[in-house]
């Protein structure tokens, strides 16, 4: 039986935890889904529209509010008794917080940002990059079950879900928590003062990576964007660094951005990067390295130095 | 303030990964190695700390004995003594494995504060830190933005997705992963690097442990989408790509 953890934030479904759910269905093994929170009530009734066999709720006050000590405490509560062979999450922040410490406290060996999951006998074999996706690896877990796993955001699509004939069963399950388990005091969420450039509604952008090599070669893609009519954005390290501001950033951690042409100039194409651009039309990628992960989505592309292919297009755009 | 950094040394960034025979790891018999980008950060955050507070930074790294050059650098900028916990098995070793060699480490210091990165860039399991904590019974925090220390209370900004923030308390002792951009890096001075080579790396003896997984199949992904590749020289590649964001996609204006 495969368990995915369910997530959610403010009252909604977190929409990869759809995609985690789709992505066990198709192992075709029996599938249940475990919600933790407070007056889940909807949520749980949202998930039991799955085709799952039942839907296992964990419901306390003290899930209020997510910490991952809560968490690993409800969940390493119900784990052992579901008996599941493989617990499944989406990579997530959140996922990203308690699975390895649930991982630590079952321990069971658990494997994160998985892009594929496929059955192999009677195990599933894991897939996930390694060296900043510029390879991937087939993984075995060691160990007897159950074994962990993160599925990466936009690896299967949420649309393949499979519904149920009948709402499946939806199951209270005690969970224990008291207030010495909890040692993290959260404060509500919240978005820094809003952006002072959308590049949300731009319909094109020059966007620059590490490849640049220092902020002193901005100008040089500026006067690119201009010849082009596109905003100017980067990818994280760029605005790390403090060479453009926080506003410019594309990504997981920064903007979302859907242009008709989206121009990627010595970036390698990290999944942090790209799912901030899933939504462009045209994607052309300039890198000198042929094996860049970027050339993976791009539309054109062209396997060269930056500062060799920039002053050539900045100088054929200018010719009447 | 005792601050723990864990520092993990990784090929460099623009060394052409290739797997092995077995396809269990790469070629990196003659790479180029640096330092994890995000343990850069959590090594400048522990400096900050120790300025504003008092107290000592201990960097540690677990790996073969060339990982002491990124413990060498770390000391060069700053930190006060360093900890190597010394096994070629750890080069390619899981999460699990490597946590509890940094235990090793890490556990007799009784450390205030301990920080590693939030991800290394060959591995990229994320999940060092949080097992680290678990296994020394602190609390801890992920993909950490600010660090805010008051008496034995931590209070820090998690990082969230889609530009959302979250700060959160802890009690001290406790262990952050840290996030790169959280402060602007400095680098090692030529004092510094003088500096480093009186300070200690004491070498700590590497636990035996199962591993808790195992690479079967590495190589390169697969295409997903047909990308057209404009070849010739830069002023012939210019051209072509202008004219076919022109003509062919029209999303350039002619
Ligand atoms: C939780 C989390 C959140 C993140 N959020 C984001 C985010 O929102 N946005 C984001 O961008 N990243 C984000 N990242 C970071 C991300 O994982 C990558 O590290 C980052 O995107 C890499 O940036 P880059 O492509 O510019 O640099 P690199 O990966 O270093 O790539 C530089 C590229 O430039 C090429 N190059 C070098 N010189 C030249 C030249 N002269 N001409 C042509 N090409 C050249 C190289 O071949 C290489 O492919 C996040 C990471 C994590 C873990
Ligand atoms: N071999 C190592 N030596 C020291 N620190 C490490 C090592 N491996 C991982 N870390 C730390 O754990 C973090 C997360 O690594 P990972 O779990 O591999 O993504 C890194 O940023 C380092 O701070």
């Amino acid at each position: 039986m495969i368990l995915v953890v369910a997530e959610h934030h403010g009252g909604q479904m977190h929409r990869a935890t759809w995609e985690a759910l789709a992505a066990g269905q198709a192992l075709g093994l029996p599938i249940s889904v475990v919600l933790a929170g407070h007056d889940v009530e909807a949520l749980a009734s949202q998930l039991a529209e799955a085709a799952v066999t039942q839907v296992l709720v964990a419901s306390d006050p003290a899930l209020a509010n997510y910490t991952a000590d809560v968490y690993v405490t409800a969940l390493a509560t119900v784990i052992p008794s579901a008996a599941p062979t493989l617990v499944l999450a989406a990579h997530t922040y959140q996922a990203r917080d308690f699975m390895p410490m649930l991982a630590s406290r079952l321990q069971r060996p658990m494997v994160p940002d998985c892009v594929a999951l496929a059955r192999d006998g009677d195990g599933v074999r894991f897939t996930r990059p390694m060296f900043q996706a510029r390879l991937l690896a087939d993984v075995q877990p060691a160990g007897p079950a159950p074994h962990l796993a993160t599925l990466q955001i936009g690896a299967v699509r949420a649309d393949s879900l499979q519904r149920g004939g009948a709402p499946a069963e939806v199951v209270a399950q005690a969970v224990a928590v008291s207030s010495s388990d909890v040692r993290q005091q959260p404060d509500a969420p919240f978005q820094e003062a809003r952006q002072a450039v959308d590049l949300g509604a731009a319909e094109r952008i020059v966007s620059v990576g590490r490849g640049i090599k220092g902020p002193e070669h901005l100008a040089l893609v500026q006067e690119l964007a201009d010849a082009l009519g596109a905003e100017l954005a980067a990818s994280r390290p760029i605005c790390d660094n403090g060479w453009l501001p926080m506003d410019r950033q594309i990504g997981s951690s920064g903007q979302t951005v859907a242009p008709k042409l989206y121009l990627a100039l010595g970036i390698s194409g990290a999944i942090q990067h790209v799912v901030g651009i899933k939504g462009a039309r045209t994607i052309v990628a300039i890198n000198k390295d042929p094996d860049a992960p970027i050339f993976e989505i791009a539309d054109y592309g062209i396997t060269a130095d930056l500062f060799e292919i920039v002053p050539a297009l900045i100088a054929a755009l200018k010719k009447p | 303030m005792k601050i723990a950094v864990c520092i993990k040394q990784v090929v460099a960034r623009d060394w052409q990964v290739r797997p092995n025979e077995a396809r269990t790891w790469v070629r990196d018999g003659d790479a180029d190695f640096e330092m994890n980008e995000p343990d850069a950060y959590a090594l400048e955050a522990a400096l900050r700390l120790r300025e504003a507070h008092g107290g000592e930074v201990v960097v540690v790294s677990a790996g073969p004995a060339r990982v002491t050059q990124v413990l060498r650098e770390a000391l060069a900028r700053g930190a006060d003594r360093a900890l190597h916990v010394e096994s070629d098995a750890l080069a390619q070793a899981d999460a699990f494995v490597v946590a509890d060699a940094l235990l090793a480490a890490i556990g007799p210091e009784q450390a205030d504060l301990v920080l590693t990165g939030l991800q290394s860039d060959d591995q990229g399991f994320g999940q060092t830190g949080v097992i680290l904590a678990e296994r020394l019974g602190v609390p801890h925090a992920t993909i950490i933005m600010e660090v805010q220390v008051a008496g034995a209370t931590l209070r820090v900004k998690r990082e969230l997705e889609g530009g959302w923030f979250q700060w959160l308390e802890m009690p001290l002792p406790a262990l952050l992963t840290i996030q790169s951009g959280i402060n602007q890096l400095r680098y090692a001075t030529l004092k510094g690097i003088m500096a480093a080579r009186k300070k200690e790396i004491r070498s700590v003896a590497a636990p035996v442990s199962q591993p808790a997984q195992h690479v079967t199949g590495l190589r390169a992904p697969d295409k997903q989408k047909q990308t057209r590749m404009i070849a010739g020289t830069p002023a012939e590649a210019a051209g072509e790509l202008l004219r076919a964001l022109r003509e062919d996609a029209r999303v350039v204006a002619s």
